[in-house]
């Protein structure tokens, strides 16, 4: 089982989540005006790395929010987890940031 | 060549099984090949294999990271078919099937492939429409399927659920009789022997570093047992491109995922056949040594872990018991998992890459294995020709580009959902 810390629940099984997928993938932000090519990089192309992945997870069977999780893809150890729009990637680490969130959510 | 017969069997258990070949050889890399396949799978053997017998390139050179066959040839639950629908998939997998019931005679080498049929099971009036609508594209294509009705079903497979209590009731099946299973393992080493004996050098424990390029060409390979040249190159690695395409930043419509597979402990035969449940995802055979052989989805996530995970075998026995209740007493003996290289339309891509040497062999999905020779077949020819042939024509790397999907299960561009 791997361990998702949900910034709203505390630590969980993923099994309580559904797997969204990779949360680097931007939609492009002007719909009207995007080529066929950026479409096509949004729809299709992944970068599929074999490391730390950004992916987005949703509760599904708690809280329901979306949650952002940084995971080592070759040993599927959790490295950070954070809301959608966190940078999970920039210094601060997870756990931290986590922290934050929920002290937010609950006050 | 007949090496393997009952005279030479005879004549070697005088001799006290002292004279036996080595069935391949371990040859040092050369410094230079016409052909560099990556991966001693299944598909890449069975590529060097077509392109050496079919093809007359003999200077070839398969590379394997790890030990032939260790990946997800070794892997898989066995199961061959071609009970595909769409165009693009019809014609490639019916060919590949044909060429699976005459591989033990090319090869000389029994890959004990057993065509027991494979029966999809059908748990409504409009699935039972489905099939018959999939069952007679088949028939057009020239591809043998059958629809049972409940009763025929009930007769060849006694042991599914057909109590009242039955979550899901059975009312039909569709069943394509040339289907079966094959030895994973002998499959590797029929090809592995009979690739070498075209004089192809299969290198193991030679894992690739990196690329040497000279303008929109791959010059050499960079491995862990030095630098090798080559002409051509392609990739047969499954659930390792999207690796590899990084290393020449290369990105592809392909997400890797982990999916198990499951052996039970070994009983008498209660399941001659291979079938599939239609309500969830289940797949079982019962192999030569008694143990029935299963699996059902992909963890969901991506991983490049060779293990999946506790909450995906539950999910996967309770499908199993909902459609066989009576393995609820049976013991799993082993599970292990497989990098799938998921697609973003559910189909593979053979074919040109955006690099003028570099051939792609890739995006199987669940599938690979039944797809061994036909997968070799043609990528033997787009190698050689420089273009696919007309059966994996459809099956491009563009084709997403162009909105052309290949999406035989009509899910979208969702690689966890194929």
């Amino acid at each position: 089982m791997i361990r998702i810390n949900c910034p709203y629940c505390g630590l969980r099984g993923h099994d309580e989540f559904s797997y969204i997928g990779d949360a680097t993938k931007q939609r492009p932000a002007s719909p009207a005006d995007a080529t066929a090519a950026e479409w096509h990089d949004f729809v299709y192309i992944r970068d599929n790395p074999r490391g730390p992945h950004q992916e987005i997870w949703q509760h599904i069977q708690g809280c329901r929010a979306f949650v952002r999780v940084l995971r080592n893809t070759l040993t599927h150890e959790v490295l950070a987890t954070g809301l959608p729009q966190d940078d999970l990637l920039a210094g601060a680490s997870g756990p931290a940031k986590t922290e934050e969130a929920k002290t937010g959510e609950a006050s | 060549m007949a090496e393997y017969s009952a005279f030479n069997l005879l004549r070697n258990a005088i001799s006290g099984h002292k004279d036996w070949r080595r069935a391949w050889r371990d040859p040092e890399p050369k410094k230079q090949y016409d052909v560099i396949i990556v991966g001693a799978g299944g598909h890449g053997l069975a590529s060097a294999f077509y392109l050496a017998k079919n093809h007359g390139i003999r200077n070839i050179a398969v590379l394997e990271k790890g030990y032939l066959g260790g990946g997800n040839t070794g892997r898989n639950t066995t199961i061959v078919r071609s009970n595909y629908m769409l165009e693009e998939n019809a014609h490639f997998y019916e060919k590949s099937l044909q060429l699976w019931e005459q591989l033990s005679q090319e090869l000389n080498f029994n890959v004990m492939f057993s065509q027991r049929g494979v029966t999809n099971l059908a748990h409504s009036d409009n699935q039972m429409d489905a099939f018959a609508r999939r069952g007679n594209t088949m028939r057009m294509n020239g591809i043998d399927a059958e629809l049972l009705d409940r009763a025929q079903v009930r007769r060849e497979m006694p042991y599914l659920d057909f109590s009242d209590n039955a979550r899901f009731p059975i009312y039909g099946g569709l069943k394509q009789p040339r289907g079966g299973t094959a030895r994973h393992d002998a499959v590797a080493w029929g090809l592995a022997r009979g690739a070498d004996r075209l004089g192809v050098d299969i290198i193991q424990n030679c894992e690739v570093i990196g690329f040497k390029q000279k303008g929109n060409r791959i010059t050499a390979v960079e491995t862990s047992r030095g630098e090798i040249g080559c002409e051509r190159i392609g990739f047969a690695v499954a659930g390792h491109t999207g690796h590899l395409a990084a290393k020449l930043g290369m990105k592809l419509p392909i997400e890797s995922h982990v999916l198990q597979a499951f052996v039970s402990e070994p009983l008498k035969t209660l399941i001659d056949t291979v079938v599939t449940y239609g309500a969830g995802h289940f797949y079982v055979s019962q192999s030569d040594k008694g143990g029935l052989v299963f699996g059902g989805d992909i963890d969901m996530y991506n991983s490049y872990a060779q293990r999946g995970n506790t909450p995906m075998i539950e999910h996967v026995v309770s499908a199993g018991l909902a459609m066989i209740p009576s393995l609820s007493r049976l013991r799993i003996l082993r599970h292990w998992g497989g990098i799938m290289d998921m697609s973003m339309d559910g189909s593979p891509i053979i074919g040109k890459s955006p690099i003028d040497n570099l051939y792609l062999n890739c995006g199987w999905c669940y599938g690979g294995f039944k797809a061994t020779p036909g997968s070799g077949w043609v990528f033997a020819h787009t190698i050689a020709n420089d273009q696919p042939h007309a059966i994996n024509a459809g099956l491009t790397l563009d084709r997403f580009e162009r909105g052309r999907m290949v999406d035989e299960r009509g899910a979208g561009p969702y690689p966890n959902r194929h």
